[in-house]
């Protein structure tokens, strides 16, 4: 049944590369994540389907179906990158679609993102990862507000290079004066969102100009689109800022081996650096940074490594290491912008789940700060948010968060807020600011609340009294801290200063604060989120039993 | 072609100051698959012996490294993969002491669906999507790793990273989570289960450079030889053992060929080649671009049939 085989051997194919100049050439590129946000008819898939063909990025056979769909007439580039039937069908349309093309420097991994308001959410996911944007105009429409969204979107989600392609100039007769007046207008309304360079490009998606040949129809302008693309400065921010490693695993591969595996998010290691371990605050020595390929003396952003410490200090999942002269946040209360990604609105005081790297922690949302108008891009007051509202949050989360401020570290800085009850991803956030109340006050420290609490024979817990408006309310409140401290306790009286109640708490320190009538509920709210062990009890000597067992509950809060 | 498997000897750890970009997708590829051994509670590797398989099983030894894998591997058997891929996939599992399972849907088997009585839907939906189906079920996998990337085909440009099933296996781009930055959501209550495709962001040429660059051995039906053919709707199908059945006038020929991408034998086009080595390989590549489901006769049945299958639960 099987054939006879011919024993001749076939003739050599002729090699145009060795592998070593393949590796050097074609394997050794750069990485640009690049977001093309349009509104429908814009020309957004004309542009990328153009940008995917002159690249020479698509198959012969993509080519060939599409030329037999253009049925002889010029070559309708949309058609590569055309959504299927089907997916209209199921309203996946609106999702982000990611396409790859290759220019002579650079891989470039392109975030197709449709652009209307109601699709915010996914200009976001497209902008999360990206180090570039292209926004498309309509050259006959100029720029619209719509525009001023996304540039506002791409500014907030931390891009860094923004293009504005200016399409369709071959129906405004590659007016020089429009294309001058459109970009002076994007200027204007980019000047405030924190780009480090914006360039206009007049381009016409179906007739090819300036986007990856120059073109004599607009000879007035120097650039492609692809030129601007090749140049761009690659992304060197991560390597350069402070060293980040958060913790996916820890690997046991014998009984004496521990290896901690993460990707690095930013910054570099070395054998031999001295590392804090967050949010516990130890610090130990980097021992060996393994790989399958050999052990490494030094690694950086963004490699997945393997990293073992030379002392066995605690440390799991979700925990960050950053070396000890330049370490990140750390808080359980941050003011934080959201992105509110699902069908079901914020609810505040909600449980939900932030994912923050590899660390997910309860948390609620304890105020909205304002929600971002899109239309006006005004702040203005809101209860909730719903899909696709952008805004403002203060977050509290029930453990500590160890992050950077997202325009600090884009990486460090974001989360997610997973809403248990259904496990879907409900809304995308980028740190501002640790919060400045209670809770930020933690310094960071090597004490260990065990190491005080070994010290002192208790742990600190603020207390919060009851029935300071009686008449003899500062009475009664020395009486309670005389019996604790005579039952040898550690304590201090803070009258209404939580903030010195916090403080007394961490340092050990039984602290007794009076919270009276409508403050009661703040302050409540104050030390839950300071995160330091709390209760509320009468002002009164028959409180001293309460107070003690409290104290001298649990080895951790 | 055992002694390509020794390859942590092979490839020398590269100095540091410059990455590619092929270092970076390795990279994300190795979280990913940390963060789904960290997330989920019974995770496998599917393993279909193919090139991206050998990438994926690759990146894996690597993500945890000097551990030991920490889950399996499942091949969803059909009976019909060429002889060399079952030779090439017991050597693998061998050379590094891996947990392979193998499932077959022996219902299918005994109803006996094959390839040739029966349109490659019906064959393909049996065989393949009800038997990983069967498996994931039948072990109680919660997450699924897999090599398939995003430039393979149309439909797939959209898919996620994290691809949410539902208890019965299906796909519901209604519940597809939104994924920003590189915080992935792998929360599944139970029956629920996760595909994960740490290379999404690989295309055909990463794959073959990364194959070059790290020595990754792979089957070497990839590799042009004179193989007996028959000519079929434009493409050529290997006579790969005697339950092939020929047409009428069909005399099988020794051609010169090499397989795009490696499924079923009676399923698989060959396209004519002499590249003998990666090398050769990608320098064919780069000059002429075919893309490799090309090769594929199962894409070619309906429009849109990638999409049905995936929603069904095939990958
Ligand atoms: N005249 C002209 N038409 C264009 C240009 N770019 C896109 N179009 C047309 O505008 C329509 C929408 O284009 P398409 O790329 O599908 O837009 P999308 O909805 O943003 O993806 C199509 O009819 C295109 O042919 C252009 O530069 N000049």
């Amino acid at each position: 049944m099987v054939a006879v085989i011919s024993q001749q051997a076939p003739p050599a194919p002729p090699v145009a590369f060795s592998p070593a100049e393949l590796l050097a050439t074609h394997g050794d590129r750069e990485l640009l994540r690049l977001v093309v946000v349009g509104s429908v008819d814009d020309g957004k898939s004309t542009l990328i389907g153009r940008l995917l063909y002159e690249c020479d990025s698509l198959f012969d056979d993509q080519v060939a179906a599409a030329e037999r769909a253009s049925r002889g007439g010029a070559l309708d580039f949309s058609l590569f990158t055309d959504g299927l039937l089907a997916e209209r069908e199921q309203g996946i349309t609106i999702d982000v679609a990611y396409r790859y093309f290759t220019t002579g420097r650079r891989k470039v991994i392109v975030a197709d993102t449709p652009g209307h308001v109601q699709y915010t959410r996914n200009m976001a996911t497209g902008a999360s990862t990206a180090d570039a944007a292209v926004i498309l105009v309509d050259a006959r429409q100029g720029v619209l507000q719509q525009t001023r969204r996304h540039a506002h979107i791409a500014g907030l989600l931390g891009i860094p290079y923004l293009a504005v392609a200016i399409n369709k100039m071959d129906l405004v007769d590659y007016d020089r004066a429009t294309f001058e007046r459109l970009s002076a207008e994007v200027r204007e309304l980019t000047s405030r969102l924190g780009f480090a360079e914006v360039r206009c490009f007049p381009i016409s998606a179906t007739q090819g100009d300036w986007i990856t040949k120059p073109s004599e129809r607009a000879p007035w302008h120097d650039q492609t689109l692809l030129a601007w693309l090749e140049a761009l400065p690659h992304q060197r921010r991560q390597e350069l800022a402070p060293f980040r490693f958060a913790v996916q695993q820890v690997l046991r591969p014998t009984i004496d081996d521990r290896f901690l595996t993460g990707r690095i998010a930013s910054g570099a290691l070395r054998v031999g650096d001295r590392v804090t371990v967050l949010p516990s605050g130890r610090t130990t020595t980097v021992a060996r940074i393994a790989t399958l390929n050999g052990d490494l003396e030094e690694a950086r952003a963004p490699l997945s490594v393997a990293v073992a410490l030379a002392e066995d200090v605690d440390v799991s999942r979700g925990d960050v290491l950053a070396h000890a002269s330049a370490r990140p946040e750390v808080s359980a209360a941050v003011d934080a912008s959201l992105v509110w990604l699902h069908e079901t609105p914020l609810s505040l005081g909600h449980r939900y789940l932030v994912k923050c790297g590899p660390r997910t922690v309860p948390a609620y949302v304890e105020r909205i700060h304002h929600r971002l108008d899109l239309e006006t891009l005004r702040e203005v007051d809101a209860e909730s948010f719903d899909a696709n509202d952008l805004g403002e949050v203060r977050l509290t989360a029930t453990r500590s968060l160890v992050f950077d401020r997202y325009r600090d570290n884009r990486t460090t800085g974001a989360f997610v807020l997973i809403d248990p009850e259904s496990n879907a991803t409900v809304a995308a956030g980028m740190i501002r600011e640790p919060f400045l109340g209670a809770g930020s006050h933690r310094a960071y420290s090597r004490v260990t609340a065990a190491a005080r609490r070994e010290r002192l024979g208790h742990r600190g817990v603020a207390v919060l009294l009851d029935g300071g408006l009686a008449a003899d309310a500062a009475e009664r409140v020395a009486a309670l801290e005389l019996a604790l401290f005579e039952r040898g306790v550690v304590v201090a009286q803070v009258a209404v200063d939580l903030d010195a109640a916090v403080a007394l708490a961490r340092a050990g320190v039984v602290a007794l604060a009076s919270a009276t009538g409508v403050g009661r509920e703040r302050a409540r709210e104050t030390l839950r989120a300071a995160g330091v062990p709390w209760i509320e009890a009468d002002a009164s000597e028959h409180s001293t039993e309460l107070i003690l067992s409290a104290a001298q509950e649990g080895a951790s809060s | 072609m055992m002694s390509d498997l020794s390859l942590s000897a092979a490839a020398q750890p590269r100095p540091l100051q410059h990455l590619s970009h092929l270092d970076l997708l390795e990279a994300e590829a190795i979280a990913i698959l940390r963060e789904t051994a960290a997330e989920f509670a019974n995770p496998v590797l599917m393993y279909s012996i193919g090139k991206d398989s050998q990438v994926l099983l690759h990146l894996a030894r690597k993500a945890f490294f000097p551990a030991k894998l920490p889950f399996p591997l499942l091949h969803v058997d059909t009976g019909w993969k060429f002889r060399e891929m079952y030779q090439f996939r017991d050597e693998v599992a061998a050379a590094h002491g891996l947990q392979l399972i193998v499932h077959r849907n022996q219902r299918a088997i005994d109803e006996g669906i094959n390839p040739f009585d029966y349109s490659s839907q019906v064959y393909t939906h049996a065989t393949k999507t009800q038997g990983l189906l069967q498996a994931l079920s039948q072990h109680g996998f919660d997450a699924a790793l897999g090599g398939a990337r995003r430039d393979e085909e149309r439909s797939r440009a959209k898919e996620r990273v994290f691809s949410f099933r539902d208890a019965q296996g299906q796909w519901d781009p209604r519940r597809q989570r939104p994924e920003l930055w590189d915080v992935y959501n792998g929360r599944v209550r139970t029956g629920e289960s996760m595909r994960v495709f740490p290379m999404s962001n690989w295309t055909e040429l990463d794959v073959w450079l990364y194959i070059l660059r790290e020595h990754i051995p792979v089957v070497p039906l990839y590799f042009a030889k004179p193989r007996p053919v028959v000519s079929r709707a434009g493409t050529w199908i290997m006579v790969d053992d005697e339950r092939m059945r020929l047409r009428d006038g069909e005399q099988p020929e020794s051609k010169l060929v090499r397989f795009r991408t490696l499924g079923c034998y009676p399923l698989s086009g060959a396209i004519e080649s002499e590249a003998a080595t990666v090398a050769d390989l990608l320098n064919e590549m780069l000059t002429s671009r075919r893309s490799e489901r090309a090769g594929r006769l199962i894409d070619f049945d309906e429009d849109g049939s990638m999409e049905s299958k995936k929603r069904e639960g095939y990958f």
